[in-house]
């Protein structure tokens, strides 16, 4: 067997299966704790600006009609004032959660989205639960850090390592839930929008015929290198470029000194197709240790 | 060998070329559709979303089998958990949504949360009576239970005539419906904490039950000592009949969780957590209706209406209704 791909090992931590009504393993992967982290700074920052905004905006509010002597509309700004941070503080999540993307601002930005475990529809009592959980899991150490003056220092601290269990859940197990995530049943994937990139193998067929490579050249790698060369060709570093370029020549004896890229472009071309021509045989060659599956002559 | 090579390029960069334009639709489809709502889309796009959903499901399948080019896989795996999330996902509209809620899911969540309930009320009870006894032995205990911000000058050093006094008063300077919300806001992120508090296998939960019910014990012993037990009773049921019910109703959600997740009887522990989670969710947000309910009751009934019958009576009328609503149907079906 092949050695251990570190890629597709890292790739096996966070994948699950969700296979959809038609049958097909979407192989949907878990954010990871960075991710998860990045959206709800994104989120909190955001909650922030609107709560300070807000009350900017009521106070001068306030103070126009507190200036032209009318109570009620004083009361009225104070009403509206409570009844936005209430809003802001418990609906945020929830409210973008249940919309058609079931994914905050925050989320969004770093591609992430709430699913149901089961693979099911999002229901709203599950956006509703994962979301009031973080009074305990965000609010309650929050408030142990920062709030109460009255409370003894040695107290609050014992307080916040309690609540720090809640905070740090999700470091906890492989599935990175947090305590949300398992009374609403969800969990939340990284599934961004990508665009669709350019075919590599795509070049025209003069610059190819440049190169011929023999069987044996091409035998050299497997599935693990080509990709690897995927994403330093589509990566463009030119200094990247350059030492993998003279690291594939040196390894295949390629005497020729072209430019890199069209050489990287050319041998990417031809592997690709070579390796892809053994799949549809039924061969597939992991990477350069797989000497098992390497092809015959042919 | 050479031309077998420029033969496998070629399939599989037609295979590519013939479906680029119908992903392009499906992705041009899914975010007009993720932006707005299903408006958004014509007749035949609708009809349209599927099959392209469907064709790009295939296309993947077929890219893992041949292709090897990691950028083309990821986006029709992107592309396809875009769109099964859209096709499969929620389609009940909002009203519809919101209509099931008040007509079946709310009193079935609390039905269903029957046992946690009294469990709640219980523990509620016994703060309250623990609390009433130790005041009434010794009236210093009233300052320990007591926090300053909520006795407002009921203490054991006031006299009987302003006691009295703040039962029949308007004690807001402010104006009534300002002294609502915030009675609203603030006993409703009460009760939301009480919920997340069930995680801590629903331990903090009791002790808030116990805590809330020891302050009412606490309040009531220094009334009944000066003999205004009936009138603080008024004072305190118009809308604390609704209020309460609707705290040990949050307290219930939070034991519900904190118990199904150490007992989770014959089911797997996460998925008795899960199924625990979403029924104490659905019933929070009925909880946050009745402190709704309640703060009106609180911050314009009680400050408006001062005879001690008629509060008793509004307190027995919402109590009773509120019960006839969540428990009624069940009775009637024969369940609980």
């Amino acid at each position: 067997m092949a050695s251990v791909n570190p890629a597709l090992s890292y790739q096996a931590g966070n994948q699950r299966t969700l296979v959809t009504p038609e049958g097909v393993d979407l192989r949907i992967r878990l954010a990871i704790a960075g991710q998860r982290a990045g959206a709800f700074i994104i989120d909190f920052l955001l909650l922030i600006t609107c709560l300070v905004l807000l009350t900017l905006v009521l106070a001068f509010a306030g103070i126009g009609t507190a200036a032209s002597g009318s109570e009620d509309g004083v009361q009225l700004v104070f009403i509206v004032w409570m009844l936005g941070v209430f809003l802001l503080r418990n609906f945020y999540f929830i409210a973008f959660e249940m919309g058609r993307r079931s994914a905050t601002l925050g989320k969004r930005m770093t591609g992430l989205r709430v699913v149901a475990r089961d693979g099911g529809r999002l229901t709203a009592d599950a956006v509703i639960a994962r979301n009031l959980m973080r009074e305990l899991e965000i609010y309650l150490p929050l408030g142990l850090l920062f709030g109460g003056e009255e409370t003894n220092g040695l107290v609050a601290l014992a307080g916040f390592a309690w609540a720090a269990l809640f905070l740090f859940f999700p470091l906890f197990n492989k599935d990175r839930l947090r305590a949300g995530d398992i009374i609403a049943g969800t969990w939340v994937v990284h599934a961004p929008q990508r665009k669709l990139e350019a075919d590599l193998a795509d070049s025209d067929d003069d610059r190819r015929n440049r190169f011929a490579f023999t069987d044996a050249q091409l035998d050299a790698y497997g599935e693990y290198e080509l990709q690897t060369l995927e994403t330093v060709l589509r990566s463009g570093n030119a200094d990247t470029q350059q030492s993998v370029a003279n690291t594939i020549r040196g390894k295949i004896g390629w005497h020729y000194d072209d430019h890199d890229h069209d050489f990287l472009s050319a041998y990417y071309a031809a592997l690709g197709a070579r390796l892809e021509r053994g799949m549809l045989f039924g061969k597939r060659r992991l990477d350069k240790f797989d000497r098992e599956n390497a092809h015959d002559r042919g | 060998m050479e031309r077998a090579a420029q033969q496998a390029i070629f399939s599989s960069r037609t295979f590519r070329e013939e479906r680029e334009a119908d992903w392009a639709q499906l992705e041009k489809l899914l975010r007009r559709a993720e932006r707005g709502s299903f408006r958004a889309l014509s007749d035949e796009d609708l009809l349209d979303l599927p099959v392209l959903y469907r064709s790009a499901l295939s296309a993947l399948s077929v890219a893992r089998a041949t292709s090897l080019d990691m950028a083309l896989i990821a986006y029709l795996e992107g592309l396809c958990t875009r769109a099964y999330f859209f096709v499969y996902g929620v389609r009940t509209s909002f009203g519809r949504r919101i209509g099931d809620f008040f007509a079946h899911d709310w009193p079935a969540a609390i039905r269903s949360l029957w046992r946690e309930t009294l469990i709640a009320v219980a523990l509620m009870l016994a703060g309250a009576i623990a609390a009433y006894l130790l005041v009434a032995s010794d009236p210093d205990w009233y300052r320990l239970i007591m926090p300053e911000g909520l006795s407002q000058g009921r203490d054991t050093a006031a006299s009987t005539a302003e006691l009295r006094a703040t039962l029949y008063g308007n004690d807001m300077e402010g104006g009534l419906s300002a002294f609502a919300t915030q009675l609203f806001t603030h006993n409703a992120q009460v009760s939301i904490f009480a919920f997340a508090l069930g995680f801590a296998f629903g331990v903090p939960t009791a002790l808030l039950m116990i805590y809330n019910g020891a302050i009412l014990g606490a309040f009531l012993a220094l009334f009944v000592e000066r003999g205004l037990g009936f009138e603080l009773g008024g004072w305190l049921l118009i809308h604390g009949s609704t209020e309460l019910f609707a705290i040990a109703l949050a307290g219930a959600g939070g034991l519900h969780i904190g118990t199904r997740i150490v007992f989770p009887g014959m089911q797997a522990r996460l998925a008795a957590a899960r199924k625990a989670g979403r029924t104490a969710a659905t019933a929070m947000i009925g909880v946050i209706v009745m402190l709704l309910f309640a703060g009106l009751l609180e911050g314009f009934g009680r400050q408006l209406i001062t005879s001690d019958g008629l509060r008793y009576a509004i307190a027995a009328a919402m109590f009773a209704s509120w019960c006839a609503y969540f428990y009624l149907p069940g009775l009637i079906r024969g369940q609980r």
